[in-house]
C-alpha cells in the first residue's frame, strides 16, 4: 500500500509503459495518442474542410475508448491513489523557478491553476495547445507514437522527431518561458 | 466488450503517468533544463524494453490476438515534417507542460483548464489540415 500511494519511480513507469505499447501491438493496434485529436476532428465534420479528416475513423475507436481509460486512470489515481500532490523537484529547478517568479507550491503552476481567471493565461493555454495539436499532425506524432514507439521500432524519422521536441522544448524552456512571466 | 481490454489499459496508461508525476508541468521544466533524471529514465527504459519487445515480435513472428502478424507500422522517410512539426510541438510541451496522452488524463484529474488546451489542440490539428498541402514534407 505504502508502494502504490507513493510516486511511482522512473523505472516502474518507463517499464510499465513499454508493457501497454507490447500489448497494444498484440491487440493488433498500435500505441500513439495524438492521432486522436485527428479522429476527433474527422467526427465533428473537419472533412467537409480538408481531406485529410475524410478517413474511416470508425476504425479507430478503439484509441478513443482508451483515451476514455486514460481520463478513468488520471481521475482514479490523482484522486485515490496519491497521498501527497508537493512535487519534489531538484534544488536547482527549485531557484530557476524563483529566479522567473513561477510559484512551486502545487501539483502545477498557477499560471496553469488559475489559467482560465485571465486573458493572459487562457492565451497560454491556448497556444500551448494550438502548437502541440498542430506540430503532432506535422510531425506524425508525439511523445507516445514517435519517443515510445518509434523509437523502439528504430525508426529513423522518430530520432528526427524527437530531436525536434528537444530543440522546441529547450528554446520555450531558457528562452520564452522567462520572458513571459 | 471488444473495446474494453483498451479502456483497460487506458486505465492503466494514466493511473502510470499520473503517478510517475509526467502530468506535472515542473517535471517537463525540469527535463528540458537536464535537472533530473526522471524523466529520462522514465522514455529511457521504455523505449529500451520496447526494443526488446518489437524485437522479439519481430524475432519470432509472434502473432496477435487475432492470429494475423504483428506489423509495427514504419513512418514514411523524410525530415522535413519531422524537424519542424518536432519543433512546433516540443514548444508547445514546454509551454503548458503536457503532451497529448497528459492532456487527457489531467482533464480526468480535474484540472479543467486543460480543457482549453485540449481546444486549441484540435483546432492546432484542424489547421494543420487545412495547411497541409502547402506546407513542406
Amino acid at each position: 500500500m505504502e508502494f502504490l500511494l507513493s510516486p511511482w519511480p522512473w523505472y516502474v513507469a518507463g517499464p510499465a509503459i513499454s508493457v501497454i505499447l507490447f500489448l497494444l501491438l498484440y491487440f493488433g493496434k498500435k500505441f500513439g495518442l495524438s492521432s486522436n485529436l485527428r479522429t476527433m476532428c474527422a467526427i465533428g465534420g473537419a472533412g467537409k474542410f480538408s481531406s485529410f479528416f475524410n478517413f474511416d475513423w470508425k476504425q479507430d475507436i478503439w484509441n478513443l475508448v482508451f483515451v476514455l481509460g486514460t481520463i478513468l486512470g488520471g481521475f482514479f489515481a490523482y484522486n485515490y491513489l496519491t497521498e501527497t500532490h508537493d512535487i519534489l523537484l531538484s534544488a536547482k529547478t527549485n531557484e530557476a523557478l524563483k529566479e522567473i517568479g513561477i510559484d512551486q507550491n502545487n501539483y502545477l503552476p498557477s499560471f496553469i491553476l488559475d489559467g482560465l481567471k485571465s486573458i493572459k493565461g487562457i492565451l497560454i493555454l491556448l497556444v500551448g495547445g494550438f502548437l502541440i495539436g498542430f506540430g503532432t499532425r506535422y510531425a506524425n506524432g508525439c511523445t507516445s507514437g514517435h519517443a515510445i514507439s518509434g523509437l523502439s521500432n528504430l525508426q529513423l524519422p522518430s530520432l528526427i522527431a524527437v530531436i525536434g521536441f528537444f530543440i522546441g522544448g529547450l528554446i520555450m524552456t531558457h528562452f520564452i518561458i522567462p520572458f513571459i512571466f | 466488450m471488444k473495446y474494453f481490454k483498451f479502456l483497460l489499459l487506458g486505465f492503466l496508461f494514466g493511473v502510470i503517468l499520473t503517478k510517475a508525476e509526467v502530468l506535472s508541468w515542473y517535471r517537463i521544466y525540469e527535463m528540458f533544463r537536464f535537472e533530473s533524471f526522471h524523466m529520462y529514465g522514465i522514455i529511457g527504459s521504455a523505449v529500451v524494453l520496447g526494443i526488446i519487445f518489437i524485437q522479439i515480435i519481430k524475432r519470432i513472428r509472434l502473432k496477435s490476438i487475432d492470429g494475423n502478424e504483428i506489423i509495427v507500422e514504419e513512418k514514411e522517410k523524410g525530415w522535413k515534417r519531422y524537424i519542424i512539426g518536432g519543433i512546433i510541438f516540443g514548444l508547445g510541451w514546454a509551454l503548458v507542460g503536457a503532451c497529448p496522452g497528459p492532456i487527457f488524463i489531467l482533464i480526468g484529474a480535474g484540472f479543467y483548464p486543460f480543457l482549453v488546451v485540449l481546444a486549441g489542440a484540435l483546432l492546432g490539428t484542424f489547421c494543420y489540415g487545412l495547411l497541409k498541402d502547402k506546407l513542406p514534407h
